[in-house]
């Protein structure tokens, strides 16, 4: 089997992280509910004629995937593989509304063309004139998860030698107002150096992307080895030790060798602990990192935990404010990502120093 | 007349998100698509819909858009003849 290695990335986020010379370097503080991605100059990707079609999640997606073609210096791939949880929010939401609006009459076609989930994948494809493998994974909190691991497989058995995988995500307003009326969004304000700490149910939900070029072969600007996949749709919380430390046995790992975890921590008082029992217990003498303080959550965010953890590993850097704990360790050759979604839906990705 | 014409072109610029375009910017006679405005199929549905919806002209044969899409004064004429709403 052939090794996988990602040999670039690109994120857009409610940071500033589409530009990768730099690295978390300027934070930018919220104090809400829901936080948006901060838009890159769109226009110097995208054409005008062709974004005039496109909601934010379509131009971030097509915008993170150049960033992330470019750095790896290819003009196309063997496969281009997408999650996403929800989809184009935006303009499903247009389409539906206007069913309803107009008494199932006048339905107009951009909208309903622009809605799929695989919208994004297949615009990517358009722009880049890649007629190969396009698939997107719809599942929930592990929707780029299972994009990874499609990529992985493909890699490993040579069926492709670079492969573009990327999750996306964009808020929609009648889906956030659902998911506020069900408590999934905090019921208050919160700043992000009191995410960790918040003693109310919800989370502060986000929107954004990131895209990576995944390859068999290693190019200059690798960030990482991805070593392993793997996706529960449940697990008891009292089985998550017991289980993260087989998938590192099945690694020839073991929790102490790991030198970076990357926790999903959004700050809902319910489903918290799933993290909390990791850091009091099995990896308790780990340096810990979070993110969602600064991303907040939707359902490919995990994707960002992978572009954290590929950033830590190429810079051996460890900012700030990503730290729960101070281990500080001096050579990070393994970072592994831990990611779940109101006890459902549970991801572990390992990564190892290239 | 004249005031048919803002309107259809205000209605253009937002139906089709013609980012960076004013009404100022489309004269009466410019073409819509091709070389004009450079609109496409895609537009072309969108501009029957808005027909439908907004004049009450419901064009049986789509290949008629063609003539009636050609420019703004075009569009304009026929709905002033045709409109039932």
């Amino acid at each position: 089997m052939k090794k996988v290695y990602i040999n670039s990335i690109a994120s857009i986020s409610p940071q500033k992280t589409f530009d990768n010379t730099i690295f978390l370097d300027e934070i930018t503080d919220y104090n809400d509910t829901v936080i948006f991605a901060q838009d890159p100059d769109y226009k110097q990707y995208i054409p005008p004629a062709a974004a005039r079609r496109m909601a934010k999640g379509i131009k971030m997606g097509v915008v993170a995937s150049k960033i992330a073609m470019e750095e790896a210096g290819i003009e196309t791939v063997d496969a281009i593989i997408t999650g996403t949880g929800m989809g184009c929010m935006i303009d499903s939401e247009k389409f539906v509304s206007a069913i309803i609006d107009n008494n199932e009459q006048y339905l107009t076609p951009t909208s309903f063309i622009q809605s799929t989930h695989n919208t994004v994948a297949g615009q990517i494809a358009l722009g880049m004139e890649c007629k190969a493998y396009n698939f997107t994974y719809v599942h929930s909190a592990i929707s780029f998860e299972s994009a990874l691991l499609d990529a992985k497989m493909q890699l490993e058995s040579d069926e492709a030698e670079h492969v573009l995988v990327g999750g996306v995500e964009e808020l929609g307003e009648h889906t956030t107002k659902v998911h506020r009326l069900i408590n999934h969004i905090k019921p208050e304000a919160v700043a992000i150096s009191k995410v960790l700490n918040s003693k109310t149910e919800g989370a502060v939900f986000s929107e954004g992307t990131n895209f990576f070029v995944v390859s068999n072969e290693r190019k200059e600007s690798c960030y990482a080895e991805l070593v392993a996949v793997e996706t529960f749709n449940t697990l008891q919380k009292e089985k998550v030790s017991e289980t993260i430390e087989t998938f590192l046995k099945e690694n020839n790992l073991k929790a102490a060798e790991i030198d970076v975890v990357v926790f999903g921590n959004n700050g809902d008082v319910d489903f918290d602990s799933f993290y909390n029992q990791l850091s009091e217990g099995i990896l308790s003498k780990t340096q810990q990192v979070f993110y969602k303080h600064l991303v907040g959550e939707n359902n490919t965010v995990s994707a960002f935990g992978v572009w954290l953890a590929s950033k830590i590993l190429k810079t051996q850097t460890i900012p700030e404010i990503v730290k729960i704990n101070k281990i500080n360790p001096s050579d990070i050759k393994t970072v592994l990502c831990y990611n779940q979604y109101r006890g459902q839906n549970h991801s572990l990705v390992l990564l190892k120093k290239c | 007349m004249s005031e048919l014409k803002e309107e259809l072109k205000a209605k253009i610029i937002e139906q089709l998100n013609l980012e960076d375009v004013s009404v100022a910017d489309i004269a009466d006679d410019d073409a819509l698509f091709g070389d004009g405005l450079g609109l496409d199929s895609i537009d072309a549905l969108e501009l029957i819909v808005m027909l439908d919806k907004d004049y009450g002209i419901r064009l049986s044969d789509p290949k008629e858009g063609k003539k009636i899409f050609e420019s703004v004064q075009v569009m304009a004429d026929y709905i002033q003849e045709h409109r039932t709403k």
